[in-house]
């Protein structure tokens, strides 16, 4: 590639470029201290325990230091003072789309979320800010038994099925953003599944942060009882803003005996959030989880999905993308952690670094001792678009005694400037065969998410690719 | 022995009766020692680095996974005297390769030996000479190299305290165009309880020059508690190609530090390997700087570990410039509760274009109890490069045991086998017959000493 398609890198993000006048009902303000946990829990009416589960949660996140001696330095630029922990739009979860606000709607027609795809999909929980505006479960998911709420409901309404695993899988005190999520959490899904019932629609939630220097919180748990089955799907898209952003999620993910959960993020964070999401699943006997999980955007993300293989023939899985822009660091990867014989876990992520993009992976996979017939696959590839574009891979694998396999591989390499010529010799543009390149290195795992994500991920490499070359 | 040497040995043996703790030594400089001030100076600021740096901490990501328990210096006490039956003793057992083109030998950092090379090289220009003597003699030559490369894996406390305290090791220069066919070999012995050695190569090649190095670590008693602390500054110019073995067979009850740096110059070609037998906890430390077009970097290493043995291996491949190559294969074969750790990174820097670099690391565990921790790494900040890497940790297949034991091989054997030829592909990469099999007679010696066998 020329020095001069490098520097005409840039990304036409305009079509993520707008915002809608803001009116928030509740506002904590900015800053964290105790007063905003009780403002936050009294504007949700919560329960006394859970209250007090985020005032430790607050204690803890004050007295854990930034994980910078292996993280990026960029975590310091954020100012946890300058940020509001909290503010709904004045809303309660409404249950048909005539109840919505119509800003609200505006801003999901120009990011193209189709009235139509509601009908195809089972339920759409749509976040805006931080409380649920929109919630929809297809009556037949319902009845069913499956229950499909957020957090607040949740803990109130059922306390019986999610008090048990709330906390369990990620505690408070894992790292320090999981104990800011535990102190102000609000928003995200909370879904249970029944034993045996397979929820035949993916669940479905997008989520948006619309108002400058406002963090959000969300918390998701989702438990699937012996033998069902589910597919929830995660989609972020985000408007443009002067200042950094903060968003720090925590998914808390429960497969009992036989369970299937998969899980799939497409998220494309404008470029000054701060990403720092724990996701984490605990997978019981035979159960199977599988992360998919997409990263473009955003200016540091850090997210390392993991599965606690926890009974005999558990299986783990994360399918990563990512894609780093100007200004953008992916820190992504996986953690599988086998703790029963027979477990078999898989990762295979695959990052795209664009212009002065860096995209790092980051694993871990453990083995501890005296199991037998646990597998591991580790398999990396980087893809590098410009010579001042970066890429690192820190992976860290601890294997215990024998009857255990585990084997990582990784590789870097850019698209090769034959490919380039032979399309661009049957009439393409240099950079529609850059697109179709990246597109291909990326294929096979694009083809793993649902039909309508792939078109979405598709699309939205080819805006970031767009412009990348002359 | 050559004449020549001999008032700089006696000159040695006046070092302190007395040996008192490590860590509160001070540095080394007994009274009646001939070096320059220049390198005093060195010392008495490499000890202030040393007093000054903390012990690494677990937080620290160069020590991720190490055991820092046995990192304790405090036990060990400064290089101990030797009696002249212990002296002739480890030069009786200083027995390496048949043919060499020189010989040294130190125990408990003195030197015990020195058999000299050829006159032929000596005419030619080729500098062979204990540490001490180089950093007198050639006291130019020395400063430009000597530990001019810091320590940048985490090891910059044992580095600082090498510096405040050797004395011992080798200095070699070949000069231009030189070619050295046979190897030059240097002993480093460990002797009685608790005492500490700090062997030191320095390798100055020069354009189109080519030698072959080993060094070679060995306790005079294998149940004697000890503490080494290596360095290696190798340089190779232009087109200078350098082979260096390393064979680290301490006592199980050594701890032991061993900080290697090589830079690599245009079109140079350095091949490194150490052979990892003994030692309790073993901290090793490799960087390649790959500094100037066309400079080739091989890195191999084969461990064997058993007992409660800690094999901690740290590995840097940093391409500086553009079209260089570098290729890691480190092996690890894990027996009893033996525990290895691999951390190894490639650097590609901005501009480094047509970077090869390859990391490989296998871990063979042969018992429940062993552990394998594997950290492979990359950082790329180049497009037109190819960097793979890759770690793997598995264990001897059912089918292969079987196969062997069914042809009438016991199943310690079937086993050993199975391991000769897991490792014996990383020593064949030094072609270099007369070295590969001594290293391989070490690999067979080993599985006889093993806990196992006895």
């Amino acid at each position: 590639m020329t020095t001069e398609t490098a520097t005409q890198i840039g990304i036409d993000r305009s079509l993520g470029d707008f915002s809608y006048p803001e009116s928030h009902k509740f506002d904590a303000g900015y800053g964290l201290t105790p007063a905003t946990i009780d403002y936050i829990a009294n504007v949700k009416g919560e329960a006394d325990w859970i209250r007090d589960y985020r005032h430790k949660a607050l204690k803890i996140f004050n007295s854990k230091p930034m994980p910078t001696h292996w993280a990026s330095k960029d975590l310091e630029s954020i100012v946890f003072d300058n940020i509001r922990y909290y503010l709904a739009n004045g809303q309660r979860a409404t249950r048909s789309w005539e109840d919505v606000p119509d800003d609200v709607k505006r801003t999901f027609e120009r990011l193209g979320i189709p009235e139509q795809e509601r009908k195809f999909l089972a339920g759409v929980e749509a976040q805006f800010d931080s409380e649920a505006v929109y919630s929809n479960i297809k009556k037949a998911v319902g009845d069913q038994g499956v229950i499909f709420c957020g957090p607040t409901e949740g803990l109130r309404d059922h306390p019986e099925i999610f008090q048990k695993w709330f906390g369990k899988v990620i505690p408070i005190g894992d790292n320090k953003f999981s104990a800011l999520n535990s102190a102000v959490f609000s928003g995200g899904s909370f879904i249970y599944v029944p034993p045996g019932v397979k929820v035949k629609h993916p669940l479905q939630a997008y989520f948006r942060i619309n108002a400058e220097n406002f963090g959000q919180f969300e918390r998701t748990l989702i438990i699937a009882d012996e033998g069902s089955e589910v597919m929830y799907m995660e989609g972020c898209t985000a408007p443009k803003f002067e200042t950094a952003t903060l968003h720090s999620a925590v998914v808390e993910l429960v497969a009992l005996k036989g369970a299937k959960i998969q899980y799939i993020t497409v998220q494309n964070w404008s470029a000054n959030v701060f990403n720092l999401v724990t996701k984490r699943a605990h997978a019981h006997e035979e159960a199977e989880v599988k992360w998919i999980d997409c990263n473009i955007g955003s200016r540091l993300t850090m997210k390392y999905p993991g599965v606690e293989l926890l009974g005999r023939k558990a299986r783990g899985e994360v399918i990563s993308i990512a894609l780093a822009n100007d200004g953008q660091h992916q820190d992504t990867g996986a953690k599988m952690i086998h703790h029963a014989d027979d477990t078999t876990s898989n990762i295979v992520s695959k990052s795209i670094s664009i212009g002065k993009g860096r995209a790092t992976y980051r694993g871990l996979v453990k083995v501890p001792k005296h199991l037998k017939g646990c597998k591991n696959n580790t398999e990396c590839d980087a893809l590098l678009i410009n010579s001042t574009s970066r890429t690192d891979t820190y992976p860290a694998i601890t294997v215990l005694g024998t009857g255990n396999s585990c084997q990582h591989e990784a590789s870097v390499s850019q698209v090769s400037a034959e490919q380039i010529f032979y399309m661009q010799q049957r009439g393409l543009t240099e950079a529609q065969a850059m697109s179709l390149s990246v597109n291909g290195f990326v294929n096979d795992l694009v083809r793993q998410f649902p039909m309508e994500y792939s078109v979405e991920l598709k699309r939205l490499i080819d805006l970031e690719m767009e412009g990348s070359v002359g | 022995m050559s004449p020549a040497v001999l008032d700089f040995e006696e000159m040695q043996q006046t070092q302190a009766e007395e040996s008192g703790a490590l860590t509160a030594a001070g540095p080394v400089n007994a009274p009646s020692d001939r070096s320059p001030q220049w390198l005093r100076e060195k010392r008495a600021a490499a000890w202030e680095t040393f007093t000054a740096l903390p012990m690494p901490v677990k937080k620290d990501e160069h020590w991720r996974f190490a055991n820092l328990k046995t990192l304790q210096l405090s036990p060990y006490k400064q290089p101990l005297p030797l009696d002249e039956a212990a002296r002739d003793g480890l030069r009786a057992r200083s027995r390496g390769l048949e043919n060499v083109a020189g010989r040294m030998v130190f125990g408990n950092d003195q030197l015990l030996a020195r058999d000299v090379f050829s006159e032929q090289l000596r005419q030619k220009g080729v500098i062979w000479l204990p540490l001490e003597e180089a950093a007198v003699e050639h006291p130019e030559l020395f400063r430009k190299h000597f530990m001019r490369e810091e320590a940048i894996l985490g090891g910059q406390k044992f580095a600082a305290l090498h510096q405040s305290q050797t004395r011992a090791g080798s200095f070699l220069y070949i000069p231009r165009g030189v070619e050295i066919d046979l190897p030059l070999e240097t002993f480093h012995w460990l002797s009685g309880s608790r005492g500490s050695c700090f062997p030191h190569t320095l390798i100055v090649a020069e354009e189109m020059s080519r030698a072959t190095v080993i060094d070679r670590f060995s306790s005079a008693d294998s149940a004697s508690e000890g503490l080494a602390c290596g360095v290696n500054d190798l340089w190779l110019g232009a087109g200078a190609k350098l082979t260096y073995v390393c064979v680290q067979d301490w006592s199980r009850r050594t701890l032991a530090f061993q900080i290697n740096s090589t830079v690599i110059g245009r079109d140079a070609s350095s091949k490194a390997l150490t052979l990892n037998l003994g030692g309790g906890h073993i901290r090793s430390e490799s960087v390649s700087h790959l500094r100037f077009p066309g400079g080739r970097s091989d890195m191999l290493a084969v461990s064997l570990a058993d007992g409660s043995q800690e094999f901690d291996q740290r590995a840097f491949q940093i391409h500086e410039a553009p079209h260089t190559a570098s290729d890691l294969l480190y092996k690890n074969s894990l027996d009893d509760q033996s525990r290895s750790i691999f951390s190894g990174l490639i650097r590609v820097d901005p501009g480094a274009h047509q970077t090869d670099a390859y990391q490989k690391v296998r871990n063979l565990l042969l018992s429940d109890d062993a552990e394998a921790n594997s950290a492979p790494g990359l950082e790329i900040e180049a497009d037109d490069v190819r960097c793979t890497h890759g770690a793997t940790s598995g264990q001897i297949e059912a089918e292969e045991l079987f196969y062997l034991q069914s042809r009438g091989i016991n199943r310690t054997d079937a086993q050993r086998l199975i391991v000769y030829g897991f490792v014996q592909e990383v020593i064949d990469r030094l072609g270099h017959d007369a070295i590969t099999s001594n290293l391989s007679e070490f690999v067979h010696a080993k599985f006889k000493d093993s806990p196992r066998s006895r």
